[in-house]
């Protein structure tokens, strides 16, 4: 009892390698492979798409990229059309969903009452979840329909002859097309980037903003000016996540988009991505060269995806040099 | 509970010393509440125009509490909330009506890290001031440079006053947010531990920027560093658990303090 045991401090005899050591190396390498791997599987990809695309990708050249004639019967092939309304869709997708994306974010984060943020935070997640097949039926049953009456319809009967938003509204008024992708898209996209947005403003520290409120300064000027530029680094790579997504995603603008292969001439014009092409035809491709050319507009949406993740790497940079 | 109101009694001679005219702002009987904890308990204090205050005591004594009262910076934060009055130029400023964004610009706050705004140094420093003052290009220059000088940065930044702020050191950039604040010219400059960040030498620059900032600002700092606090201020107040225990001309408190946690405090016995 009046005894405490004091710990034998005498050195203790160790075995030539500590126990770990071997559990670090099958670590490590359990790691390197892994990354190994990863890498393989890329390369993997990225060779098979030449060789399944190089039946088609030989016989029209560059061509491939700037023809918009597509036509299995003939069996000519130009990626023009998907490739331009790839990029459209998601751009104009990005450009309707950023700002509301923002919004939901500033007002999660700054103004709204605290007993309300969880429950609409947890249904922006939610949001981001419904599966992509979902969004399109929605789009083409609910969405299409009551954007034909009440948006399409007056727009064309209110465009004058010649005028530039004629152009823009050409097209059968039946609610599918370009710019209802663009909506769905953007629809899809929100959640996932106004989610990103909430996480990087939480990340400000308190003493920044509290710095600007402390010079007298509005919400929105504190927004504006100081925490939103503190994260346009994050941001930027928000952006570019949500801009791949729309450009990958094939179910929901499949549904909307109307699938045809001419070049969209109008917002209202029916037209169709990569992703949305590749969707429709692969079951019905029966001559090889479709086959192959498929496989090619595989090849150049993986191009695509790959070139704004370099555009956004290359911004990140910047922006970390300018700080 | 511990109570240590007989104390409130033995220096409230001392609150009456500091000349009624020459109060800028005068906290009376301020209760504060995080939710439902009390950590404020019925302050009474003066803070003198144009002089320098010091807030001490043990962390968690509800110094800073008091500070982020005076601008209302706990506004911000839903469930902290206020009792009492805050009198600033005979308006209190606890009131309903109260504009915030304008009350902050009067009331200026540095904060214990440097946190400057990512944005060159001229922007940093010109940032308040485009909040409330349209300023042409050479008035606006003038000001950056003047608030520079006066947050003895100047010398070290005049040549690259367009690269961003976050680039400095330590030192420089809480001389930074010093000048940000007194850019915008506010009456009352809250300091909360603005050198518990910094190497000796870089406070000991602020502490001299703090003493030639009480020309023209009330100064009201908050501090663990009794030196610094028997260095810079001309009043300083001793909190302990929330409440005022003691309140004097600094001298007064660092030789002769009136009650024994004082005493205990400022020789290092507890706290």
């Amino acid at each position: 009892m009046t005894e405490t045991a004091i710990p034998d401090a005498a050195p203790v005899r160790r075995r030539s390698a500590p126990r770990g050591a071997l559990i670090g190396q099958v670590f490590e390498g359990l790691c390197f492979g892994a990354a190994t791997l990863l890498l393989a599987a890329l390369g993997g990809i990225i060779v098979s798409l030449v060789i399944g695309g190089w039946p088609a990708l030989s016989k029209f050249g560059v061509g491939f990229l700037f023809s918009a004639a597509w036509n299995p019967v003939t069996d000519v092939y130009g990626a023009a059309g998907p490739i331009v309304g790839t990029l459209i869709t998601a751009a104009l997708a990005l450009l309707l969903a950023l700002p509301i994306a923002g919004g939901v974010a500033f007002f999660l984060t700054e103004l709204c009452p605290a007993r309300l943020r969880r429950p609409i935070g947890t249904a922006v997640e939610l949001l981001a979840g419904i599966p992509s097949i979902v969004y399109g039926m929605w789009g083409l049953f609910v969405f299409a329909p009551l954007f034909a009456r009440f948006i399409q319809l007056p727009l064309m009967s209110a465009a004058k002859p010649g005028s530039l938003l004629e152009t823009l509204t050409t097209g059968i008024p039946n609610g599918s097309g370009i710019l209802p992708a663009s909506i769905i898209l953007a629809i899809m996209i929100l959640p996932f980037m106004a989610a990103t947005l909430r996480e990087l403003l939480l990340t400000v520290p308190a003493a920044v903003r509290e710095s600007a409120y402390g010079l007298g300064a509005t919400t929105a000027e504190v927004v504006l000016s100081v925490t939103l530029p503190y994260v346009r680094q994050g941001a930027i790579g928000a952006v570019m996540l949500g801009l791949g997504r729309a450009l990958g995603e094939t179910m929901a603008v499949t549904f909307i988009i109307g699938n045809s292969h001419t070049f969209p001439k109008s917002l209202f014009d029916s037209g169709s991505t990569i992703a949305s092409t590749i969707a429709n035809e692969f079951t019905e491709a029966t001559s090889p060269i479709h086959t192959a050319a498929l496989i090619s507009l595989g090849l150049v949406l993986f191009l695509i995806t790959f070139a704004v993740l370099g555009l956004a790497r290359l911004l990140l940079r910047q922006q970390g040099a300018k700080l | 509970m511990n109570t240590l109101n007989p104390a409130v009694e033995e220096f409230e001679t001392s609150i009456a010393d500091v000349d009624r005219a020459e109060v800028k702002v005068d906290v009376k009987g301020l209760n504060f509440y995080y939710g439902k904890s009390h950590s404020l308990k019925n302050v009474t204090i003066p803070f003198a125009r144009n002089k320098a205050t010091a807030l001490i005591g043990p962390s968690g004594c509800g110094k800073s509490t008091l500070l982020r009262t005076l601008n209302r910076m706990y506004a911000l934060y839903p469930g902290q909330r206020a009792e009492g009055e805050i009198v600033l130029d005979g308006e209190n400023i606890l009131g309903s009506r109260v504009d915030l964004a304008r009350l902050r610009a009067r009331v200026g706050m540095v904060f214990q890290k440097p946190t400057p705004f990512p944005m060159s140094i001229y922007d940093n420093v010109a940032f308040g001031v485009r909040l409330y003052e349209n300023l042409g290009k050479a008035d606006m220059d003038a000001r950056v440079e003047e608030s520079l000088h006066r947050a003895a940065l100047w010398d070290e930044v005049k040549d690259k006053l367009s690269s961003p702020g976050l680039g400095l050191s330590g030192g420089q950039q809480q001389r930074l947010c010093v000048a940000r604040g007194v850019a915008v010219r506010p009456e009352v400059l809250l300091l909360d531990e603005p050198t518990s960040a910094l190497d000796p030498i870089s406070s000991a620059k602020l502490e001299e920027t703090v003493m030639q900032l009480k020309a023209d600002h009330t100064i009201i700092i908050v501090t663990h560093n009794l030196g610094q606090a028997a260095r810079v201020s001309d009043y300083t107040g001793f909190m302990y658990l929330g409440e005022l225990v003691e309140f004097g001309a600094t001298d007064a408190v660092f030789t002769r303090p009136a009650t024994k946690r004082t005493s205990d405090y400022i020789t290092g016995r507890f706290g």
